[in-house]
């Protein structure tokens, strides 16, 4: 295609990851200290965690002073989606990632980055995966910081507005792909019927947003995986 | 017990946890998964997830459902032109500022 180094190629994927995560960690920034946490408590969190979802669910529990073990549980469940993610990635690496190389991916294996790198034809190696978790990571950790010093600041219209930003990135994400491929629009259509069933019917909303994904994810790829198996030319498009 | 000191340990926690569900699988999984379900299955895993996690879940995340409904109207036909990721999403956090601005001044 291009002379880019996969490196620098790595960078360009990521900056809108990084422009999205600015503004959710800043939502994060702004929930932690409004809880009672310091700037510092936040950005270390975000910095140790880097999982937006997992981190709003941790704070009460910090904050709270709950039993350690409803925090590992409560991590592990609502975070359990990403070792799903790791085994789908373990599929896409080359053989320039080294053993060590897994150690560092894994701690940035996130929603986007994952969906990022899996979105890429064909396999991707280490310098591009370095390239792409590195801005993500300066803007989750920055946005955080911003919105627990200066969150109270900015007005309630524009962190309304920010809140969509995650969601326009997912959509971007799985709109292309489903274009070209009917199976993958089922994937899609599959998981979103499900997520909207355990969203509004009264019993099964009380399952936490985190399983509830886990439960959607593995029911409509099983689903997709039985009606439409995908064969080697597939994978790769 | 100093609070920073139970910051600390709550912090390990969290992080240890969230750390080894990601990391473990990265670790053990190093050959090329054969069977033909399996590799479908963590083919539409990231389309699924991605999917579950943003139906129903975008309509509440600003301040009003309209505002949330029109960025995702917004969102889903720019990504259908392929436009890209900070693109969508930032015309989609356009939509709902502007109609939160409408809404307010009707």
């Amino acid at each position: 295609m291009n002379k880019k180094t996969p490196f620098r190629q790595g960078l360009q994927d990521g900056l809108p990851i990084c422009l999205g995560y600015l503004s959710v960690a800043f939502a994060f920034g702004i929930f932690a200290t409004n809880a009672g946490l310091r700037p510092w408590q936040a950005v270390i969190i975000s910095m140790t965690n880097v999982t937006s979802a997992g981190q709003l669910a941790g704070v009460p529990i910090l904050v709270g002073g709950l039993p350690i073990a409803e925090m590992i549980l409560t991590q592990c469940v609502i975070n359990l989606r990403y070792s799903l993610m790791s085994v789908s990635l373990s599929q896409k690496l080359d053989d320039t990632v080294r053993m060590r190389d897994r150690f560092l991916i894994a701690f940035m294996n996130t929603d986007e980055v994952f969906a990022v790198a899996s979105g890429n034809p064909g396999l991707v190696g280490r310098r591009y995966l370095f390239g792409l978790i590195l801005l993500p990571f300066v803007g989750w950790s920055a946005g955080t910081l911003l919105g627990a010093v200066a969150g109270s600041a900015l007005p309630e219209a524009m962190i309304s507005a920010l809140g969509v930003a995650i969601y326009g990135m997912f959509v971007a994400i799985v709109i292309p792909p489903a274009k070209k491929n009917h199976a993958v629009t089922g994937v899609i259509l599959i998981a979103v019927a499900l997520s909207c069933l355990l969203y509004y019917v009264p019993v099964l909303s009380q399952i936490s947003s985190g399983f509830s994904v886990i439960i959607c994810a593995v029911a409509a790829g099983a689903i997709m995986s039985v009606i439409k198996p995908v064969g080697e030319e597939a994978e790769h498009d | 017990m100093t609070d920073t000191a139970q910051f600390f340990i709550y912090l390990l926690a969290m992080a240890g946890s969230t750390y080894f569900i990601r990391l473990l699988p990265l670790l053990f999984c190093k050959k090329k998964v054969e069977n033909r379900f399996i590799r479908s299955f963590l083919y539409y895993v990231p389309y699924a997830v991605l999917s579950a996690m943003t139906f129903p879940a975008i309509l509440y995340a600003t301040n009003s459902l309209l505002s949330a409904g029109a960025a995702l109207l917004v969102a889903l036909l720019l990504a259908y032109r392929e436009k890209s990721l900070l693109t969508v999403a930032a015309c989609a956090c356009a939509t709902v500022f502007l109609c939160e601005l409408l809404l307010r001044l009707c």
